[in-house]
């Protein structure tokens, strides 16, 4: 069943010399449930942006975006927030773990914007979902103590501890090396697969993306399948254009 | 009932990992709740100190003396004492005393001397607030002694010797028919050096009045309701003029009464002024960190708005940050300006006694806690009002 479904989607922006610049133009996917799709782009290409309209934190200038079947654009910034924070994880490049909190203060922040039984019982949950990404022995570790890979798993760990039905994963790889990143990477597909979660990872390493199920090719604002030939041939898996 | 935990474990979170800059941006507001505070209980101390110093000169509010001159001849103290008691029956006021200031001969070892002392009755030490430092007051069986008690200045027992309870100093009073008197207190001196006492009109009356030629004519003090002092005046001296014909009678307030309001509404509000003004300036401190920190903040507020937060929820927790450093910067300050009242030794400290010392202000404290909430409030607005208008995706990158 089709959970996010991008029609006509565009981005734009005006610039300060009045013209206009398109990031996105006419972007058309359809995301099912527990799939893990993977967007490359080079750098400036729209891949982020597109992330920020699927996860709810930029809003299109041009056509619909369904979520679950409900049409987002009638969605109020309440109604945005509250469906951002239930539903999807993210994992950024740089990590952007809180500073000078804990791994399980980390792991626990996104409880406290949920309800109930979830805000009181956050710290075991934080503990819990450390311990499945491998961190049990770093709970209370500040991440200036932790390696780029255990951040990065600190933040994996932050995004899938409100059980998210999609995760987006922004470079999740970028800042780390080509072994720490396929650690990560294991990790990140381990978790996601365990819970059934949605996957979309934006990357510039065809290597990461040959791990999805799809693949696709963002460049200047245009979304494209990738083929089976564009993705490197010992790592690819599926394609599907 | 859960979204406001989470919304105060999440400011105190901040607080917390924020420490240092939270509590040097909140020195400003500590100082200033402490110092109104504690200025405050200053300013009830000192009041109370001013007004208990004023009732034992003039009595407590409102005292008022009547009195009565002849007009052609010398007065008559007893006709105008018996005017003046009658005065007292027939108004059935409850506090009076007759006061009648004399001197009289002391024969003290080894020298006599004159000596002045003011006869009343037992009521003038409560109307007075007089306190003893040993002994004790005179009460009504006292005046029924064959020997007259003395309540007398420290100067005046440094003549006798000291002050023995069970066996208490005498003195010969009198020049043609002494009679011995019985200390039975002994008060501060009011004029040091001065030996100088208290006696019951009654034992006046018996024992001194008719030796006494520097005697003053009597006069009558009255504890009476301030709202009645002026019914109370005018009744007994009209009263008076009539029951002593022939003579000058009038009536005054002693107490410092208005005096003391203006000078109770300076310390009340001038204190609280410059607290308030203090507390301002404090806020305008925090306003000045809040914006520095929110400015370094704004990734962290973007990816708390990837987790779901609100731009109210994102609102409420900076402001709740700044209203719950004040708050606890505030009652910080109280609880310190409690410990230094209650502890000071103002035995030491004050050289004149303070019979009822005042409790804290309370008032004060409650103002300057919630002060300090309200002016983390409104130092929290502007921080939370850049953080909300933050882009999500720009604070995110930033």
């Amino acid at each position: 069943m089709t959970f996010i479904r991008l029609a006509g989607i565009g981005r734009s922006v005006r610039l300060p010399d009045g013209s206009r610049l398109d990031i996105l133009t006419d972007i058309h996917l359809e995301i099912e449930r527990g799939e893990h799709i993977a967007v490359v782009g080079r750098s400036g290409s729209g891949k982020s942006t597109l992330l920020n309209i699927i996860g709810l934190l930029d809003s299109p200038t041009a056509g619909t975006y369904e979520l679950d079947g409900q049409p987002t654009d009638g969605f109020s910034a309440r109604d945005r927030a509250r469906q951002r924070g239930a539903t999807f994880g993210f994992v950024f490049q740089q990590f952007n773990l809180l500073p000078r909190r804990s791994a399980t203060e980390n792991v626990a922040a996104p409880l406290l914007y949920a309800s109930g039984r979830q805000v009181w019982g956050r710290r075991p949950a934080a503990r819990a979902m450390l311990d499945r990404v491998g961190l049990g022995q770093r709970l209370d570790y500040l991440p200036e103590r932790l390696s780029g890979g255990e951040q990065q798993r600190v933040a994996i760990a932050r995004s899938m501890v409100r059980n998210p039905t999609v995760l987006l994963a922004d470079e999740p790889t970028g800042a780390l090396d080509v072994d720490t990143g396929s650690t990560v990477m294991d990790m990140l597909e381990r978790v996601v697969a365990q819970s059934g979660t949605t996957l979309v990872t934006i990357t510039h390493d065809l290597s990461v993306a040959a791990r999805a199920d799809r693949q696709f090719r963002l460049d200047h604002g245009v979304l494209s399948p990738l083929t089976t030939a564009e993705l490197p041939a010992v790592t690819a898996r599926r394609t599907v254009a | 009932m859960t979204t406001l935990v989470a919304i105060l474990a999440e400011a105190w979170s901040e607080i917390r990992v924020h420490k240092l800059r939270v509590i040097l941006s909140l020195v400003g507001v500590f100082l200033a709740v402490f110092g109104m505070t504690s200025i405050a209980a200053a300013g009830d101390i000192g009041r109370q100190l001013v007004t208990e110093s004023s009732e034992r000169t003039g009595g407590r509010a409102a005292t008022v003396s009547v009195q009565a001159y002849p007009l052609t001849s010398s007065p008559d103290n007893e006709v105008i004492s018996t005017a003046l008691r009658e005065l007292v029956e027939r108004y059935d006021i409850r506090w009076s005393s007759v006061v009648q200031d004399q001197e009289i001969i002391a024969n003290f070892p080894g020298q006599s001397q004159r000596v002045p002392v003011r006869s009343v009755d037992p009521d003038y030490g409560t109307m007075h607030r007089l306190v003893l430092q040993q002994g004790r007051w005179f009460t009504p069986s006292d005046s029924e002694r064959y020997a007259p008690a003395l309540v007398v200045s420290e100067s005046f027992l440094a003549r006798l010797g000291g002050f023995d309870p069970n066996d208490p100093p005498t003195v010969r009073l009198g020049g043609a028919s002494p009679v011995t008197a019985t200390v039975i207190g002994v008060m501060a001196d009011d004029d040091p050096g001065l030996p100088f006492a208290y006696l019951l009109n009654a034992s006046a009356t018996r024992w001194l009045t008719a030796s006494n030629p520097f005697g003053q004519p009597p006069m009558l003090e009255m504890w009476v309701p301030p709202d009645l002092i002026d019914q109370v005046s005018a009744a007994v001296t009209g009263d008076l003029t009539v029951t002593l014909p022939g003579h000058v009678v009038y009536a005054q307030r002693l107490d410092a009464g208005s005096e003391l309001a203006t000078l109770d509404l300076v310390l009340r509000y001038g204190v609280r002024g410059v607290g308030y003004f203090a507390l301002l300036l404090g806020g305008v401190g925090i306003l000045n960190v809040g914006l520095v920190v929110v400015g370094q903040r704004i990734r962290e507020i973007g990816v708390r708005r990837s987790f779901g937060a609100t731009s109210a929820r994102v609102f409420l927790t900076i402001l709740l940050e700044s209203v719950c450093a004040t708050a606890a910067a505030g009652a910080l300050g109280i609880g310190c300006a409690v410990a230094l009242v209650l502890n000071l030794p103002y035995d030491q400290i004050l050289s004149v006694p303070i019979e009822d010392l005042p409790p804290f202000p309370l008032q004060a404290a409650v103002e300057g806690f919630l002060a300090a909430t309200a002016v983390g409030a409104l130092a929290g607005i502007i921080p939370a009002v850049v953080a909300v208008r933050a882009k999500v995706v720009d604070a995110i990158r930033y």
